[in-house]
């Protein structure tokens, strides 16, 4: 399996590489490797349906619980056969449908990439393994939506579905983190053998919240389902492939995975359900008054999405075959239905359904497709739809809790999803046509292939579903209710309740149809009402949350970063002064161990002098007389040096003050007057800010007074600097001996200053 | 007397601290002085006062503990020399920053590019 994903990794990079000539037949010869892929899955179907799945184990990160864990159990397996047989005919039909645009490496890169990080979803059996897979196909998404990059609908369709889904896939993680922390494990088996005690723990319910929040936004369900309709901006082979098949399904897929661990409590068949019901409702009745030809089948596919989830929160063994069955069903003429409409959008320029119509004529043999694909959604026989529908309205009425009303709204849904697949063949295919178009029937083979070959299984499973049902059905259902169970599945079910359903809802929905095909002026009057009804439109809702959000940051940055450098000194002296204090405060009740005096009487004079320089410096109008009263001060500081038993410091003030005053001097003449630029309240209010900062300066002084320098170290240098280093005066020695390298430090940063000025005052004026 | 120059050593920090909030880069740049010379003084401060008897010492030398402390010495020491080196190189930025914009307002320095 891990040899499988390493393939399709390497392979996709590889795209990139191929020759020219080949490189024309990419599309195709991915869908070879698709096939492959699928013969390599289906080879394992009878070893896998005899309960023996195939395990992978490796260590990654034991200490953290973290191993490369890949699972190949009935479930995965439906799926993987799913993700590779769906995959191969869509690179088939990507092949001619991208032909006309540049940049195809790209998009079959990521493509590419993305059926392998789907592949790997499935097979993981470590939930951190599963959450990394589960993101890696979130990014890929982006840029498969973003494909026409140049239109900004597709940026921002793209941009939505990434910060849904990212938001989901946080929770997810978290909620993997609360669960995994009860049994103290990421590992699947661990999970399901740690059942019952992660029910019981307190943190199940924050848990299970956190990863159906991921589940939800992955899989489009209410309320986060808005971003499928909008990420039909994507091109057809992206929405037939990650839209409908696959990673829509990632989240109905984690749900059924988790369903032995999880599932089964009153929290899940109360919340799964519930937003399951609501999600299907919307579905099918936004799809019909839909115009345009992908978003219609977007709003179908939350429909799809929605019963997929209800099926598995309802968590019977009805429902759960139902669900896997259903699973393959929507797969089959979704996927082809994505297609058709790619191909009708490429060959008439529009997806409009009020534009389309009398295509019959032109395209017979996507007629033909198309027909029995909608015939399979709407539930008719002889097509695997029909199955389908059936073995839901038995699930749903045989559902425990609230059954009835789960069923009553399952079969509106139903009349609904009839509807709009009636209006669909009606107005696409039938009628008149509205424009003449001239096809050449041969380059049209690819596209016909990959969607032909779906709706064929549907048909074919339709008639004699026993195969799917004993291999793969049964296998997969096994799994999710840890449990060997046998599904039968049969065309006819006799005359029973669910048939007596079926066909009123055949009834109703042909009624309803028929209404809507006839007369526009319904159609046109129901969008009008929906407005009314529902006035929030989510996409809207959402964008404009996102501008107040950036607009709050935006406003709160430009407060923090306005630019004006005094205020940054401003803030950050506020700060540390403010801490000081803070700290001076809870350090109070210290004691002086000196005695006030101003003793020596020369150096009170000296400091007085050095004050009122100072003073003299901050006030004086005239730049010499600043810099001069500046020098004085440092000056002063030097004769303090000097008595306090600091001579080289003493030395060293003295020549630094001398060469910074005369740099000053050269400089001046140079540089303009000082400016008044501040007015009055603004130099009392830094006034009082500099106060602030400088008394608490002088108490963090009196206190340092009090604090022992490390005496060792210093110890250490006066008994060895005239033994070892040869020197009597133990400053020169700690500079130049002891800490040498210090000093190199230093003179290094000297020169490269040096440098640095060399380099400003001798660079030419630019041109202005 | 160590009371007295903590007194300086505050003096300093709000001279420096009021320079540092002006506009203008020159007394900018003498802001900067002031808070090195503060900061130095209060590290020379913090080791204690000895006055008269500098850390000289041959073989004979007993009494260390009564001289004065080396090491916050070295410290400041190197802090001078730091600091005459930034200065130089400030000064020498603000001559080219002059010469470049013609202004001496660091309210006008918002932008990264020139205005024209």
């Amino acid at each position: 399996m891990l040899n499988l994903l390493i393939i399709y990794f390497l392979l996709a990079v590889g795209i990139f590489l191929l020759p020219k000539s080949i490189k024309l037949q990419k599309g195709v010869l991915i869908a070879v490797v698709h096939l492959a892929a699928f013969i390599w899955f289906a080879s394992k179907i009878q070893f896998i349906s005899a309960e023996k799945p195939i395990i992978l184990f490796a260590h990654w990160i034991p200490e953290l619980g973290l191993n490369i864990e890949f699972l190949l159990d009935g479930l995965s397996l439906a799926f993987a056969l799913l993700v590779s047989g769906i995959g191969a005919s869509v690179f088939l039909y990507a092949h001619s449908y991208m032909k006309s645009y540049d940049y195809t490496d790209k998009f079959f890169f990521f493509l590419f990439l993305f059926s392998g990080a789907m592949l790997g979803l499935v097979m993981s059996s470590n939930l951190i393994q599963l959450f990394i897979f589960w993101e890696f196909t979130t990014v890929l998404s982006f840029f498969l939506i973003s494909f026409f990059h140049e239109k900004e609908v597709a940026r921002k369709a793209a941009f939505q579905s990434l910060v849904i889904t990212f938001f989901g896939g946080l929770g997810l993680l978290a909620g993997i983190l609360l669960i995994g922390s009860v049994v103290d494990s990421y590992s699947l088996n661990d999970w399901i053998a740690g059942s019952e005690k992660i029910k019981e723990s307190s943190l199940y319910l924050p848990g299970l919240l956190l990863i159906l929040l991921g589940v939800f936004t992955k899989s489009a369900q209410f309320p986060f389902h808005f971003w499928l309709p909008e990420a039909m901006q994507a091109p057809a082979p992206v929405s037939a492939y990650l839209h409908s098949a696959t990673m829509v399904k990632a989240g109905v897929f984690l749900l059924a995975r988790l369903s032995p661990a999880l599932g089964g409590t009153a929290e899940w068949t109360f919340i799964v359900p519930l937003f399951g019901v609501i999600t299907m409702l919307i579905g099918s009745y936004f799809a019909i008054t839909q115009t345009d030809l992908k978003i219609i089948l977007a709003y179908t596919t939350i429909n799809a999405l929605g019963i997929l989830v209800l099926l598995i929160g309802i968590d019977t063994r009805l429902s759960i075959k139902a669900a896997v069955l259903f699973l393959f069903i929507h797969a089959f003429y979704k996927a082809s239905l994505f297609m058709v409409a790619g191909f009708i959008e490429k060959k008439t320029g529009t997806r409009d359904l009020n534009e389309l119509g009398g295509l019959k004529k032109s395209f017979p043999i996507t007629f033909g497709i198309a027909l029995l694909a909608l015939l399979s959604m709407a539930g008719l026989p002889p097509m695997l739809g029909f199955l389908g529908k059936e073995l839901i309205y038995e699930a749903k009425v045989q559902s425990p809790g609230f059954g009835s009303l789960i069923f009553i709204f399952g079969v509106i849904s139903n009349i609904f999803m009839f509807a709009v697949s009636m209006r669909l063949i009606f107005k696409v295919f039938l009628g008149k046509p509205k424009n003449s178009y001239n096809v050449s029937k041969i380059k049209n083979v690819m596209f016909v292939l990959g969607p032909g070959l779906l709706v064929l299984l549907s048909l074919i499973f339709g008639i004699s579903p026993n195969f799917l049902g004993k291999w793969i059905i049964d296998p997969a259902m096994s799994v999710i209710y840890a449990e060997p169970v046998k599904a039968e599945l049969k065309l006819w079910h006799g005359f029973n309740l669910v048939l007596f359903l079926s066909l009123a809802t055949v009834a109703a929905g042909a009624l309803l149809s028929y209404i809507l095909i006839k007369k526009d002026w319904i159609e046109e009057k129901w969008r009008k009402i929906n407005k009314i009804i529902f006035p929030v439109r989510f996409p809207e809702v959402f964008s404009y949350a996102l501008e107040k959000f950036v607009a709050i940051s935006v406003s709160k940055t430009k407060v923090m970063q306005h630019g004006y450098h005094r205020y940054y000194i401003l803030t950050i002296i506020l700060f540390t002064a403010a801490l000081l204090w803070l700290q001076l405060y809870f350090t109070r009740g210290w004691h002086l161990e000196t005695s006030i005096t101003f003793q020596p009487f020369y150096i009170s004079g000296l400091v007085l002098i050095i004050v009122l320089a100072t003073l003299f410096t901050v006030l004086t109008r005239s730049r010499i007389a600043a810099i001069i009263a500046m020098g004085v001060t440092g000056y002063g500081l030097s004769l303090i040096f000097l008595y306090y038993s600091a001579v080289d410091l003493a030395i060293t003030q003295i020549l630094a003050e001398t060469l910074m005053v005369v740099m000053f001097m050269l400089i001046l003449q140079r540089l303009p007057v000082f400016a008044r630029l501040s007015a009055k309240a603004t130099k009392i209010r830094d006034l009082i800010v500099a106060s602030i900062f400088g008394s608490a300066m002088t108490l963090v002084a009196i206190k340092a007074i009090n604090v022992d320098f490390n005496n060792p170290i210093s110890e250490y240098f006066m008994a060895n600097s005239y033994d070892k280093a040869f020197g009597k005066n133990v400053v020169n020695v700690i500079l130049v001996d002891f800490r040498a390298l210090d000093t190199l430090g230093e003179v290094t940063v000297l020169v490269v200053a040096a440098l640095g000025v060399s380099v400003l005052l001798n660079s030419k004026k630019p041109k202005t | 007397m160590e009371v007295v120059l903590a007194i300086l050593v505050g003096i300093l920090y709000t001279a420096g601290v009021y320079m540092l909030l002006r506009r203008s880069i020159l007394k900018f740049i003498i802001g900067i002085i002031f808070m090195g010379n503060a900061t130095n003084l209060l590290v020379f401060l913090s080791a204690g006062l000895i006055h008269g008897s500098p850390a000289f010492v041959d073989g004979t030398t007993t009494n260390s503990a009564q001289l004065a402390d080396p090491l916050p010495q070295a410290l400041v020491l190197t802090a001078i020399v730091i600091g005459l080196g930034m200065v130089v190189f400030i000064l020498a930025l603000k001559y080219k920053f002059f010469e470049v914009t013609g202004t001496d307002d660091l309210d006008q320095l918002k932008q990264t590019d020139s205005q024209k």
